[in-house]
């Protein structure tokens, strides 16, 4: 750390006075959500994104610092939530709040130790291998997971109570969903500055480095392999913790924690939101924990949905969300946001119409295939609150011309769109010239 | 001898198969540089094709039709997915890959429902081929093993005798070359991966009717078959053969294996001490994890596969 000049950058970087600002902005925000939205609703949707929030940013430690894509990501976080409900039940009477407020750090030691030993035999390789490795150990630790029901509990899972002994931590007893947030926002905010403190540090330059050209970081003299170990080893502690604060909040864990899909949802997150950028994952996290809850609770084909935007976004803005925003910062500064925004509206309307088309097609498909249409027969089924009768070709051609109006229509304004884009860029290249 | 003689002919039967869906994955890795994560998908979607055909019209038109349908998916996922994403490097085109498995399961929840199909192994094939030791071995296993052996000697005649096989062989070293003396590379990358993607489709019309078609099926034979290639050595399709030979028969041997590991130690003359839980499992239960076991195995001791050329 104390390289020279590399010291004194990390303090002005990590301190400087607008990211002060922003950093203190964000935590003000997380704290004042719950005093505007009191629901049940919205506190636990709002925990569930800080521990999503922590698990992401954590996974792009890997992927975006070091370029490492990882397939079992969850292995740390689930061993993290495992290991924290196993000390909270044996901490049981003897314990207090704030042993309960701490306990995050077991998970983290435990992913820490995870991602020792797992760490070691899946960091030998960078690239595909390495993704294919990271899928394979995920895979051996969920089948483990099965096979020893005393660790893990088998189908039910484990459960604790987080309110443990009779004290309060300065009138905390983590008892109410509120005060489980407050928990949750502490920790993720410590977590999330700890890890942009990381990328300030010489091994986090070096993780770039080894992610961008590692054959130039071996003649500087570094080995990649400990770099893309190290890395590793601290993100399974942070996803460790994050597996701490989902044991606490849910008071549950089960073996679906550390298995398949949880490393795909993690991914997905993560890579929705943008992995070139650090506050990339944190808008990841949050969008699709929103999406999830809101849509997933409106439509069964949420994953359906899910799929194809993550397709859409790999094809059309592989750098994620975080990027276009990005973008359209670099515009604003350069004057040139004013020019595009026309566009960005006018194409609004075609994509919605092509959406609303889209949308009615897999609604109608569910409600006939997989709904109750399929045994309901010629009666209406209610899609998208309207009766329809899904035998009859009316609401879908309906559907389908909305469909193709849509995509016309983008077809046209989007290509002038794309016109003005490489306009604008290239004004923005030249001024920088 | 009953034991190793069925074990061996199942697990070699389970071999070719997972030869047939690595195959195809280590072409077009060794092609394009793609890890295909759907291939598994591929896979399934053969299966569950093959399962729509022979509702129509029996098991047989299926067997071609069904694989050639998949082949035709394949590459058009190669023509507009992958060659865009191939713009944005590697990992988008994993992801793209990761993303379209994500989306191919949920299409067959949508299409066919959440729960197993009843594809049925055809009238015709149904029976016992011959007894040993007492074992029936059943025609359609003998069906499996004619398919992939016939599929293996058609691939290796195609890549080796025919004029598109020495074209693509030399597109996977030197594609620029090749497409300086003329050839469309764009288009032989999409009909490898259109036919690496028919046989994982074939796999499919064979394998889902042998074992069960359900959407879990991808998921299940996906990260087994990366093992194989990981096994193998990245690329390598003689790599990939005996890997996936050395797996299927650790599979069924360890299936049928109802020791405990205690056991194991004693036969060496070391007594585990009693009751704990991890001495009183058995290899049956022990079998999930064997092949990733010996992944890890692999990668310690021997990083580049067991036949692989190049470290990656």
């Amino acid at each position: 750390m104390g390289r020279g000049p590399g010291g004194g950058l990390m303090t002005d970087m990590v301190f400087r006075r607008g990211r002060l600002l922003l950093w203190g902005g964000c935590l003000a925000a997380a704290l004042a959500l719950p005093l505007v939205f009191k629901g049940g609703f919205v506190i636990s949707l709002l925990c569930q994104m800080g521990i999503m929030v922590v698990f992401a940013l954590s996974y792009n430690m890997l992927l975006g610092q070091t370029g490492l894509l990882s397939f079992g990501h969850a292995v740390y976080y689930g061993l993290g939530a495992f290991v924290s409900m196993h000390v909270l039940n044996l901490l049981g009477k003897d314990g207090g709040p704030l042993a309960v407020a701490l306990l995050p750090l077991a998970g983290g030691l435990a992913g820490l130790l995870a991602g020792v030993v797992l760490g070691y035999v899946t960091t030998k390789k960078a690239g595909t291998t390495f993704a294919m490795i990271s899928l394979g150990i995920g895979e051996l630790v969920a089948a483990c997971a099965l096979m020893f029901p005393g660790f893990f509990g088998g189908e039910g899972g484990v459960s604790g109570n987080r309110v443990v002994g009779k004290d309060n931590l300065l009138g905390f007893t983590w008892g109410p969903q509120i005060e489980m947030y407050w928990l949750i926002v502490a920790w993720a905010f410590l977590a999330t500055v700890a890890m942009f403190a990381l990328t300030q540090t010489p091994l986090g330059r070096m993780a770039n480095a080894v992610r961008d050209n590692p054959e130039r970081a071996e003649f500087v003299g570094y080995d990649t392999q400990r770099v893309r170990y190290l890395m590793l080893i601290l993100s399974g502690f942070f996803a460790g913790i994050a597996g701490g604060l989902t044991a606490l909040n849910y008071e549950i864990v089960t073996s679906e924690t550390l298995n398949a899909h949880t490393s795909g949802v993690v991914l997905l997150m993560t890579f929705v939101g943008g992995i070139g950028l650090f506050y990339g994952p944190v808008i990841g996290a949050i969008l699709i924990s929103v999406m999830q809850i809101v849509i997933g609770g409106m439509t069964h084909a949420w994953l359906l949905y899910f799929g194809l935007f993550f397709l859409f976004m790999v094809l059309m803005a592989p750098g994620g969300i975080a990027s276009v925003l990005a973008m359209q910062r670099t515009l604003w500064q350069a004057r040139l946001l004013g020019r595009m925004l026309p566009h960005y509206l006018a194409t609004a309307i075609p994509l919605l119409v092509l959406l609303a088309g889209l949308v009615g097609l897999v609604e109608l498909a569910y409600a006939l295939l997989a709904g109750e249409g399929a045994t309901a027969g010629d009666a209406a089924s209610r899609v998208l609150g309207m009766d329809l009768y899904l035998r009859s070709p009316v609401p879908w051609a309906a559907a389908l011309a909305v469909s193709a109006a849509g995509a016309a229509g983008l077809y046209w304004i989007g290509g002038r769109m794309k016109k003005a884009w490489h306009q604008t860029l290239s004004t923005l290249q030249g001024d920088k010239a | 001898m009953e034991f190793v003689v069925m074990s061996m002919l199942n697990g070699i039967t389970y071999g070719l198969l997972l030869f047939m869906l690595s195959s195809g994955l280590t072409l077009i890795f060794s092609m394009m540089g793609i890890l295909n994560f759907a291939h598994a998908s591929f896979y399934m979607l053969g299966a569950y094709f093959a399962y729509q055909i022979s509702t129509w019209t029996g098991f047989w038109p299926g067997l071609l039709v069904a694989p050639l349908l998949v082949g035709a998916v394949g590459a058009l996922v190669e023509r507009y997915g992958l060659r865009r994403a191939h713009k944005f490097g590697h990992v988008a085109e994993l992801l793209f890959t990761f993303g379209l498995a994500f989306l191919i399961e949920e299409v067959v929840h949508l299409v066919w429902g959440k729960v197993a199909v009843d594809y049925r192994i055809p009238l015709e094939l149904d029976g016992t081929l011959f007894s040993l030791f007492e074992t029936d071995f059943p025609i359609y296993k003998g069906f499996m093993m004619l398919v992939s052996v016939g599929m293996l000697l058609a691939l290796y005649a195609l890549l080796t005798r025919t004029r598109i096989g020495l074209i693509i062989q030399a597109a996977l070293t030197k594609p620029e070359m090749v497409e300086a003396l003329g050839h469309n590379v764009p288009r032989i990358f999409m009909l490898v991966f259109g036919g690496g993607t028919a046989l994982a489709g074939l796999a499919g019309v064979i394998g889902g009717n042998a074992f069960v078609t359900e959407p879990g099926m991808a998921a299940a034979v996906g990260s087994i078959v990366f093992v194989v290639v990981v096994v193998g050595g990245l690329g390598s399709l003689a790599g990939a053969f005996v890997a996936s030979l050395l797996i299927g028969c650790i599979q069924s041997f360890s299936i049928a294996l109802s020791i405990s590991i205690t056991d194991v130690f004693a036969l060496v003359g070391i007594a585990l001490p009693e009751g704990s839980q991890v001495a009183r499992l058995t290899i049956t239960q022990l079998a999930p994890i064997l092949p990733y076991l010996l992944m890890v195995a692999i990668l310690v001791f021997r990083p580049r596969g067991l036949m692989g050329s190049r470290e990656s």
